[in-house]
């Protein structure tokens, strides 16, 4: 027995346990945070190494302890597959707890800082062991622990309401989708004999079965990944949360959804050609659709809990492609489909917390990251500003960053599906060449997006509302941790040559019966030149701007208004702002968007103050789903007369079932 | 070596003449005489030759964004082959590289107009980043097709596989291809149809509107920039309308840029006999060049 897996579970109780000194200590003091902070470090640095040591060619690592239940096992397993998604799960949290030591520190919130950091470790410790569960109640249990302490995260502080309705609804989700995972394990039961996560021999399924247990697995993981339109119940607890907390939701949570997803999926022998194809263009609906709605958010945080859904679509675009490389016998199709897909599983996981660290510094600074009344604060949070800037260079996927590299790959992948060569149409799937045009789509809509909120958040003047006097930039450990995944994303756009073949061996271990070769993941993806074009770019930019300071050093300079068209007295309410700047893109999705539009009636020589108002609304959810509840709601009203709190009543029900049922079990022999 | 030297120098030097032939296009259809050809370089070394004022909204990303603008289109055209010959630099997914740095380059440039505060400014960056989401797409149908075509991820092999063979065979998809990609050009480049260049109406303009608080040397690198841009694109636009060769480099060179020199004025004389349209309708024309590309690649996989 290796010492890989008891470490790997020290690991996972350190982090799990490291808030519960602290819930004994003072509301206020320190001292609880300090030691959680240490104990999440210490146990994430351990796991990470143990991680990264099985990833870089360490054998898969299994235990099997004694279960106190009847059906399942406790049975973990480190493969390859589960140790790339235990990198996020504990770096991310590690960095976002350093960082919660300057966002969300008792002295400045005494009410939820103890309960927050409790659950903080608890959510980053169910999560390593949803990734090393290898049999299905075991997953399940781990599942809705993470379910639970990330309702409790986000609706940690009691006094806003807007959480505490957008918490709700993030449950309500997770147990519509526990259900279909329950179907989807007990099916699974029922027609392997077994809740371990082996995989599925050929033959053993009937082609309906396995039809089944795909969809069920599609739904159950869609909803936890915001796979749209299955998104619905989502975006509010990453929205209204505290922003670490949402780095955690919208960043690693989803990673571990999406682990599931591609853990299930490989476990069927052949699948089907339609698989990968609903897959794939499930994934870019989601991803065209998820920054669509992102655009046409008037909140930061909001914004960047939709662009997951982009991301989250991009990387089951990658899986579909790596599920049709598993039906055509393509392994170029699966290297690269599902080696990009765990690609962005990291990228997106660390830009995504960059970004949402940045909203928390913005927050913290301003009191509000609503983006019509935010404008020109990069003069006042110069740092935070540039690593904003860093993050959606990376998010939109352009070089020199990770995002580029890692959708690089999928793109390489979609291309080859053309079946290239003229007349090769053998071994090709056309259909799929589809996806590459979407992709192009979401990667220009993208572009708009960050531009908007970088420009209008942190670029251009200060708007009317914002005081005067602003507070700068966050303390240290606010920003280091920023820094330290801003450092992440360009290592990992500059040496993908680093990351293939780790990508390679995960991707064997999820699709063990096919002989793939994890070195010629690197003749598949062109990584010395992407690192070498990164390298360039940031190079000869970087000696331009000196060589131009320095000629611009003896030259006349002057700074003046911007120019204003003449106008005598332009003031900073004429602004592009967030919205004027999307109105022609959110033009192009009204059939999508569907927004809530006010528009003021101007009528007469002098008409009054008008006011227009545009309400982002999610169709799905504010326009169908919820209406849609109420009338279920009140169309079953007439039940709530069988509740009438009195004991006795429901003593009587008691007595009346249980005389019918007496009955029928006498009248059926 | 040679033909590295050459496309590097045509690279480098070239691309203001193409501002300078359909400048002087236009002054011949509208009976004038007009700058002289070379007058695009003279304003070129002007521009650089002077100081600066910046606006006191600005950050830094104003002054980064023009030269990571130019670094970024000018790693394209060393991915882009002229003529005949192989580019600098090529590998399989180069093409992905191609259409991205223009993603990059565009990101700064809104970027740096946003940062100005101004709202003129940042209504020729929405429209920006609006006809991208249309054309992008586009872009990558052309690209398919040619991938599909060649059998190759390579920009150089996609554009020299013998098209011209093909032209007879492949006539359709590539005539609508190159129709298609005919619109692009103009409108990443924001000629007319799509933004007229020498418009002096703020509300009306893309590209001119983005850089209006630009000045001296940095409106330089921005105008050098985007006549680059336009090289190189109108050189991807060459390979598929003008897939010829000699065989002989000398030759083949001086056809290549006597081919770019052509499209100049054919992009002259569009804007000489055609009018802008109208904002609104853009989209429109967009939308089509995309279906132009799209259908050809599905006549090419059927």
């Amino acid at each position: 027995m290796t010492l890989t897996m008891p470490l790997l579970l020290i690991a996972v109780a350190l982090v799990g346990l490291s808030g519960l000194a602290g819930l004994f200590l003072g509301r206020q003091s320190p001292a609880g945070q300090k030691l959680a902070i240490f104990l999440m470090s210490v146990g994430s640095g351990l796991g990470l190494v143990v991680a990264i040591r099985c990833l870089l060619g360490g054998p898969d690592a299994s235990l099997d302890l004694p279960w106190f239940l009847p059906w399942g096992s406790f049975s973990l397993k480190a493969d390859a597959l589960s140790s790339f998604f235990l990198v996020p799960v504990f770096l991310i949290p590690a960095l976002g707890s350093i960082y919660g030591a300057g966002y969300w520190n008792p002295s400045d919130r005494p009410a939820s800082a103890r309960a927050l950091q409790f659950y903080y470790g608890l959510l980053a410790a169910s999560m390593a062991m949803v990734v090393l569960a290898h049999d299905s109640v075991l997953f399940l249990l781990a599942w809705e622990v993470m379910a639970l302490t990330a309702y409790f995260l986000a609706t940690a502080e009691t006094r806003n309401e807007a959480a505490g309705k957008a918490g709700w609804l993030y449950l309500i989700g997770a147990h519509v989708g526990a259900v279909f995972l329950f179907a989807l394990f007990a099916l699974l039961y029922r027609s392997t004999g077994s809740f371990a996560f082996w995989p599925i021999k050929a033959g053993v399924l009937t082609p309906r079965v396995a039809t089944t247990l795909f969809l069920l697995a599609i739904a159950g993981f869609g909803l936890k990944i915001g796979l749209m339109p299955l998104h619905l119940f989502l975006p509010g607890a990453p929205a209204s949360g505290p922003c670490h907390v949402s780095a955690l939701l919208s960043g690693v949570v989803y990673k571990v959804g999406l682990y599931a997803l591609i853990r299930v999926s490989g476990l069927f022998p052949n699948p089907p050609t339609w698989w990968g194809g609903l897959l794939l263009f499930a994934g870019a609906a989601s991803a065209i659709l998820g920054v669509a709605y992102a655009l046409a958010q008037s909140n930061l945080k909001r914004a960047l809990a939709y662009s997951s859904f982009e991301n989250v679509g991009i990387i089951s675009m990658g899986l579909g492609l790596a599920l049709l490389g598993k039906t055509f016998a393509r392994t170029d199709w699966t290297l690269l489909g599902l080696g990009g897909a765990l690609y962005h599983s990291w990228n997106h996981a660390l830009m995504k917390s960059l970004l949402f660290y940045s909203a928390g510094a913005v927050e913290r600074a301003l009191g509000t990251t609503e983006i019509q009344e935010l404008g020109g604060i990069a003069k006042s949070l110069p740092r935070t500003a540039a690593l904003f800037l860093f993050g959606a260079v990376a998010i939109c996927g352009l070089p020199p960053l990770n995002g580029f590299a890692s959708e690089l790959m999928i793109y390489l992948g979609l291309f080859r599906t053309a079946g290239l060569g003229e007349g090769a149409r053998v071994g090709g799937w056309p259909l799929a060449t589809m996806a590459v045009p979407c992709l192009a789509l979401t990667g220009a809509l993208a572009i708009a997006c960050f531009v908007s909120l970088l420009g209008t958040l942190f670029l251009g003047q200060r708007r009317a509302r914002l005081s005067t006097s602003v507070p700068g930039d966050p303390p240290f450990t606010m920003t280091a941790p920023m820094m330290a995944m801003a450092l992440l994303c360009l290592v990992l756009g500059l040496a993908p040559m680093l990351v293939l073949p780790v990508l390679g061996r995960a991707t064997q271990s999820w699709d063990p019966a096919a002989t793939l070769r994890p070195e010629s993941l690197s003749a598949l993806m062109p990584a010395t030149w992407v690192g070498a074009a990164g390298a360039v770019i940031l190079g000869s930019s970087g000696l331009l701007v000196l060589l131009y300071s320095r000629m611009m050093k003896r030259r006349p300079m002057a700074t003046a208004g911007t120019w204003d068209c003449g106008y005598a007295r332009p003031t900073p309410r004429m602004e592009y702002s967030g919205s004027s700047f999307g109105l022609m893109i959110r033009d192009l999705f009204k059939w999508a968007l569907w927004p809530r539009v006010r528009r003021p009636e101007v009528s007469g020589l002098f008409p009054k103050t008008a006011e227009l108002k545009i309400q982002a609304l999610d169709p799905l959810l504010d326009r169908i789903t919820l209406p849609g509840a109420g009338l279920l709601g009140r169309g079953f009203a007439w039940l709530r007369r069988l509740q009438q709190g009195h004991l006795q009543i429901y003593v009587l029900y008691f007595v009346v079932i249980l005389i019918l049922l007496l009955l029928w079990g006498r009248s059926s022999p | 070596m040679m033909n590295l030297a050459v496309h590097l120098a045509l690279l480098l030097i070239m691309p203001p003449l193409l501002l300078g032939v359909i400048n002087k296009t236009k002054a011949f259809f509208g009976g004038r005489l007009g700058p002289p050809l070379l007058q695009p370089y003279r304003d070129l070394a002007r521009l650089m030759r002077k100081g600066l004022v910046l606006s006191q909204t600005t950050t830094g990303i104003f002054r980064a964004a023009p030269v990571v603008t130019l670094v970024a289109v000018f790693l394209a055209g060393l991915i882009m082959p002229l003529g005949p010959f192989d580019s600098p630099l090529h590998f399989a997914g180069d093409l992905v590289l191609f259409a991205y740095l223009f993603g990059l380059a565009r990101f700064f440039t809104t970027a740096a107009a946003l940062d100005t505060g101004s709202s003129f400014e940042g209504m020729g960056a929405a429209r920006e980043v609006t006809f991208a989401c249309l054309s992008e797409p586009a872009l990558f149908f052309v690209l398919l097709l040619l991938a599909k075509m060649s059998g190759s991820l390579v920009l150089s092999d996609m554009l020299h596989s013998p098209l011209h063979v093909r032209w007879t065979v492949l006539g359709p998809p590539l005539v609508l291809a190159g129709v298609g990609l005919f619109v692009i050009v103009l409108a990443e480049n924001c000629r007319i149809p799509v933004d007229d260049p020498n418009t002096h109406l703020e509300l009306t303009m893309i590209h001119e509107v983005m850089v209006l608080d630009h000045s001296g040397p940095l409106l330089g690198i921005i105008l050098y920039g985007a006549a680059v841009k336009l090289f190189i694109l109108g050189a991807l636009l060459l390979h598929i309308v003008f897939p010829f060769q000699t065989g002989r480099a000398w030759l083949d060179w001086s056809l290549f840029a006597a081919e770019l020199v052509g499209l100049a004025v054919g992009i002259g004389v569009v804007e000489s006999i055609m009018a802008r349209l109208q904002m609104r309708h853009v989209p429109t024309l967009l939308v089509g060049s995309m279906l132009f590309c799209a259908f050809g690649f599905f006549l090419l996989v059927r």
